[in-house]
């Protein structure tokens, strides 16, 4: 065989291998025995198919979460970019809010699930608000902390070309502070899915975060486990997409990181 | 600029109080849903005076504690076993990254099913963020030792002990010391998180409590607390981070500017 073709033979046997010997040992542990709590995979494989996959509980619990989870998201990000690059290039309201922000930004956002049901109710609404009260706080601190560390060489360049308003804003300081930004939003993704599973816990009656439970309180084990399967699904997916699209924003930032490593 | 910093800091946050009440007093909102400040405020040292409030803010700090330390001590050791052994790193590469993003709440059902509404499945949920935060960083920077370095340690006949202690842990300790930094704020936000639904006792049941009593007030001095909580946490960890790396480049630097 050639060398490159065996290469990548066990690069592939290497990353599916592990997975594989899990989702055996589980079945093997779990033949046989008439564990209430473990499943075999078998059964939460037809679980998943049967519960998730049918076209009644897509439209009405997966589709909403994840509906609710990319507004929430996209609200942080851009309440976050935009409110950050403010903050971030006026030293003055940088000093004003930093110590509020950083107490906020401490308050644990389930915390606030309560306050925020009190003051918007049970619904959409609030769901939204619990996710952008959670989410937004990476995106805004690490935007300011972008844009305050921009490269004074560009920052001058722009001044002294006289280039001001939107055009400065989009040629000189998203792009510096991309890196930051993206790293926040990264944040923000993993914070968001948690948090729009724990909306739904909470005095709802659809959603993700509410069929796990309800599959948990009636003790249908299988569809709990199946419940949890999609989750991490979910939650693979998201990081893959964010990968990709953090690949393409900051090609030029990997570049020349690898040009100045040599 | 300087001088002026925390004069502006301070005026930002006298600023959020008078907000606050403002808001609240004036009607803005109902103030059956959001008291004024000073209300919450009073509420807030009534609150201190009491016991309970005490013994829901130590089961908290000890689920907490416990949490960080079981994930803390499981994620170093399986952190430098598997970032040590490059076919183990390489072989687990897709299990980990397919672990990691499963977001810890979607055990919580799961925890409740193994442990019952107690500490133990608590701690179940707090565990398991945090320790993929600090094995990931562990990974990271054993993966981050120098080449040249590396070589320049074989070459000078350093044992496999001496390249751990030399090259090898002061290269990952930077890291490793961020994932922790990281994991304390994840773990304390987990613990509220569990004690809210799982209802185990701490401050996330009693702001539970106060929420369906309804105690407004009580619930939002709680939600303070968890906030201060919160930031000493961060900061806390953070000037121990920058204790510790006292000779780290990364924070010397910090120190010139």
């Amino acid at each position: 065989m050639m060398p490159a073709v065996r290469r990548s033979l066990v690069s592939v046997g290497l990353a599916v291998g592990v997975p594989i010997l899990l989702v055996l040992a589980w079945a093997l542990a779990t033949q046989g025995t008439q564990n209430l709590y473990f499943p075999t995979p078998g059964k939460v494989f037809d679980a998943f198919t049967s519960t998730w996959l049918t076209g009644a509980t897509m439209t009405k619990h997966v589709l909403p979460s994840l509906g609710r989870f990319a507004i929430g998201v996209v609200l942080s990000i851009v309440i976050g970019i935009v409110a950050g690059t403010a903050i971030g290039a006026t030293p003055w309201l940088r000093s004003l809010l930093e110590p509020m922000l950083e107490f906020f930004r401490a308050i644990p956002p389930v915390a606030l699930v309560p306050v925020i049901m009190l003051i918007l109710g049970i619904d959409d609404s609030m769901k939204l608000a619990v996710i952008v009260s959670g989410s937004v706080w990476p995106v805004l601190l690490n935007t300011i902390e972008g844009v305050r560390a921009m490269d004074p060489v560009l920052t001058d360049t722009s001044r002294s070309y006289r280039i001001r308003g939107a055009l400065a804003y989009r040629y000189f300081v998203l792009p510096a502070a991309s890196p930051q930004i993206m790293a926040g939003v990264r944040l923000c993704l993993s914070i968001g899915l948690i948090l729009m599973v724990i909306s739904e816990m909470f005095a709802a009656s659809s959603g993700l975060g509410y069929q796990i439970l309800f599959f948990q309180r009636q003790y249908m084990i299988a569809e709990m486990w199946s419940g949890i399967v999609l989750l991490g699904i979910v939650g693979v997916a998201v990081a893959a997409i964010f990968q990709l699209v953090e690949r393409r924003v900051l090609h030029w930032y990997h570049g020349s990181r690898e040009v100045s490593r040599g | 600029m300087r001088t002026i910093r925390p004069v502006l800091g301070v005026l930002g946050v006298l600023g959020f109080m008078v907000t606050w009440e403002v808001v609240a007093r004036t009607g803005v909102v109902d103030p059956k849903y959001v008291p004024p400040f000073t209300t919450t405020a009073a509420r807030l040292v009534a609150e201190l005076g009491e016991p309970k409030f005490w013994s829901a803010f130590g089961d908290t700090l000890l689920t907490w504690a416990l949490g960080l330390a079981i994930a803390t001590v499981a994620a170093i050791v399986l952190g430098a076993v598997v970032g040590l052994v490059p076919f183990l790193r390489r072989a687990t590469h897709t299990t980990v990254e397919f672990l990691r993003p499963i977001p810890s709440v979607a055990i919580i059902p799961l925890a409740i099913l193994l442990a019952g509404l107690s500490r133990e499945a608590a701690l179940v949920v707090v565990v398991y963020a945090p320790f993929w935060q600090v094995f990931i960083q562990v990974l990271y920077g054993i993966a981050d030792v120098d080449t040249v370095a590396q070589d320049t340690a074989r070459s000078f006949g350093l044992k496999r002990r001496q390249r751990l202690r030399h090259l090898v842990l002061p290269t990952a300790l930077p890291y490793v010391i961020t994932g922790f930094r990281l994991a304390a704020s994840i773990a304390l936000v987990l613990t509220i998180t569990a004690e809210l639904i799982i209802k185990n006792p701490g401050l996330g049941r009693q702001i539970d409590l106060y929420r369906s009593a309804p105690d407004v007030p009580g619930l939002y001095a709680l939600v303070l607390v968890t906030g201060l909580l919160g930031l000493v946490v961060n900061l806390g960890t953070r000037y121990a981070e920058r204790r510790l790396l006292h000779w780290h480049p990364s924070v010397r630097k910090e120190g010139v500017q």
